[in-house]
């Protein structure tokens, strides 16, 4: 249910986005020019290949995993926004409640992940020829296990910048980069070695990116797996939100969020 | 939901003001404890503010104001004792408890990236509060704003600033309003027009006001009771026009500096 509380959470970011020009072109302009980038890299290498489809296979790839990075970054930009205007004070002296306030970071990053997929969407589809049509219904699953666990990563760096302030959010910004490798995006998991392997099971990104490789090879994804991946990234929403409300109640109990600016950590 | 039965007895009204006829409690205080590390910040303090009271909390700086605010607020977690607002427990009832109250604090400015506007809009809507947008008129004309108010927060000076924040914390028409240090940034006729509303305030509806600052004449002015702070303990409580009297001293500004030198001489006398 959106009560009033989280509408005014999302009402804050809607102001903020609205008349700012530094806010708006992020939203579809670091995932453009990944699209620009891989596009052309993907033009060049089929010229020299004998017909691979690095097209859905790389492209596709890029894609799903910038419009993952967006709905990360949805969430952690709006709580960054409370980070960098020192607002701790004003928002949780207010009857919102920490269910309230994450519910309208979440539906924010909805509105947009979205507005960066459809840019993304385009731009791939007119200049490179990606056609979505190529992973079936299937897309829906990929893009659905991607936007939570999108989410979970989110709440769990908040979580993370609220605990040791400010300055972590430096440790927040390449979270994407650092999974990327584990969760093969543009490879298959059988060329990670074994330990790797094990952590690339514990990500449900794995399982998107090993079904959209199996559907552009002629073959199709699993739903029972693309099920799995998706119940596995629900457990980490709620493990989230679990760590999220620890460390909103260490911060009260220590005086982190009256103080938090002087990253008074202990 | 937690609510005890509101019978606290009012305390003497200073002089210029009507008499009051106090007949409950907004806020309790029982017996609340905060430390930090081996620092005892907040030292089981005990108090009430009623409705249509303004107290004074008084002390130097580090001797537990801002504390016991935050705890108040509920974004700091007494280690013991109790915190009601309109007898409701602020640790079991968080949002309801806050949903009477509201704050105004030097340290705590609205977001400068907002317009004065945008910002009354969002906290509106986090207190719930009831035909906004008429609210919203009604303070930014009470409060001198209208001209500001598709300004950003950050440009304004800071007496501006402060006029905004008392705004915010006007908006939800709270049983208990906290303010801390609500005049320290304001010019001598701002500062005179904001103690003019605030007692106003205090006066005509139910609202219950705790009010530090460090300007004593102030204080005397607008306070009904005032509670010396020192050392996270309360020392003294009383009436700011008789208590300098009561304790040797010829004006409020005096006691105040004895408390904040000499506090043991106070707790043996």
């Amino acid at each position: 249910m959106v009560t009033n509380r989280t509408a005014a959470v999302m009402l804050r970011q809607f102001y903020l986005t609205r008349g700012s020009f530094s806010r708006v072109l992020p939203l579809f302009l670091w995932t453009a020019i990944d699209i620009v980038l891989w596009g052309f890299i993907t033009k060049y290498l089929t010229t020299i290949s004998t017909g691979a489809p690095f097209v859905p296979m790389l492209l596709g790839a890029v894609l799903l995993w910038d419009f993952f990075a967006r709905v990360m970054y949805g969430v952690t930009t709006g709580f960054f926004e409370d980070v960098w205007s020192r607002n701790f004070l004003n928002i949780f002296a207010t009857p919102i409640t920490i269910s309230e306030y994450v519910s309208g970071l979440v539906l924010w990053s909805i509105g947009t992940s979205i507005i960066g997929l459809v840019a993304m969407v385009v731009l791939a589809s007119t200049l490179f020829g990606l056609s979505f049509l190529v992973y079936g219904l299937t897309i829906v699953p990929f893009l659905l296990v991607l936007f939570l666990f999108g989410i979970a990563l989110g709440i769990f760096a908040s979580a993370v910048v609220l605990r040791l302030g400010p300055a972590a959010e430096w440790f927040i910004w390449p979270i994407p980069a650092v999974i990327s490798p584990f969760v093969g995006v543009f490879y298959p998991l059988s060329m990670l070695p074994w330990w790797m392997q094990y952590l690339s099971h514990l990500l449900p990104p794995s399982y998107v990116f090993e079904g959209m490789r199996a559907i552009v090879s002629g073959g199709a994804a699993s739903w029972m797996t693309l099920l799995w991946s998706g119940c596995l990234a629900v457990i980490y929403i709620l493990l989230a939100s679990w760590f999220f409300t620890r460390i909103y109640r260490y911060a009260v109990r220590t005086g982190l969020i009256a103080r938090y600016s002087a990253e008074s950590v202990s | 939901m937690e609510r005890s039965p509101a019978t606290t007895k009012g305390t003497s009204p200073v002089a210029e003001e009507p008499e009051l006829t106090i007949v409950s409690t907004t806020l309790s205080v029982r017996e609340v404890r905060k430390v930090y590390g081996k620092t005892v910040a907040v030292d089981g303090i005990s108090f009430d503010v009623n409705h249509n009271e303004i107290v004074g909390l008084l002390g130097p700086n580090g001797a537990g104001k801002t504390t016991t605010i935050n705890m108040i607020l509920s974004v700091l977690e007494p280690d013991s004792g109790t915190i009601q607002i309109e007898g409701i427990d602020i640790a079991t009832h968080r949002s309801q408890a806050l949903e009477r109250t509201n704050f105004a604090a030097v340290y705590a400015p609205l977001p400068g990236n907002l317009t004065v506007a945008q910002n009354l809009r969002v906290f509106g809507l986090l207190y719930g509060v009831k035909d906004l947008s008429k609210r919203i008129q009604v303070l930014l004309k009470s409060l001198a704003l209208e001209s500001f108010q598709n300004v950003k927060c950050g440009v304004l000076s800071s007496g501006e600033q402060t006029r905004v924040s008392l705004a915010k914390a006007l908006l939800n028409q709270p049983n208990l309003l906290l303010l801390d240090e609500p005049t320290a940034s304001l010019d001598p006729a701002t500062a005179r027009d904001i103690r003019t509303k605030i007692r106003e305030l205090a006066a005509d509806g139910e609202t219950g006001v705790l009010w530090t600052s460090h300007n004593m004449v102030e204080v005397e002015e607008v306070c009904h009771r005032v509670l010396f702070l020192s050392r996270g303990k309360i020392l003294l409580e009383g009436d700011p026009k008789m208590l300098p009297r009561e304790h040797g001293k010829k004006t409020l500004e005096e006691l105040f500096i004895t408390v904040a030198r000499e506090p043991l001489s106070l707790e043996m006398g």
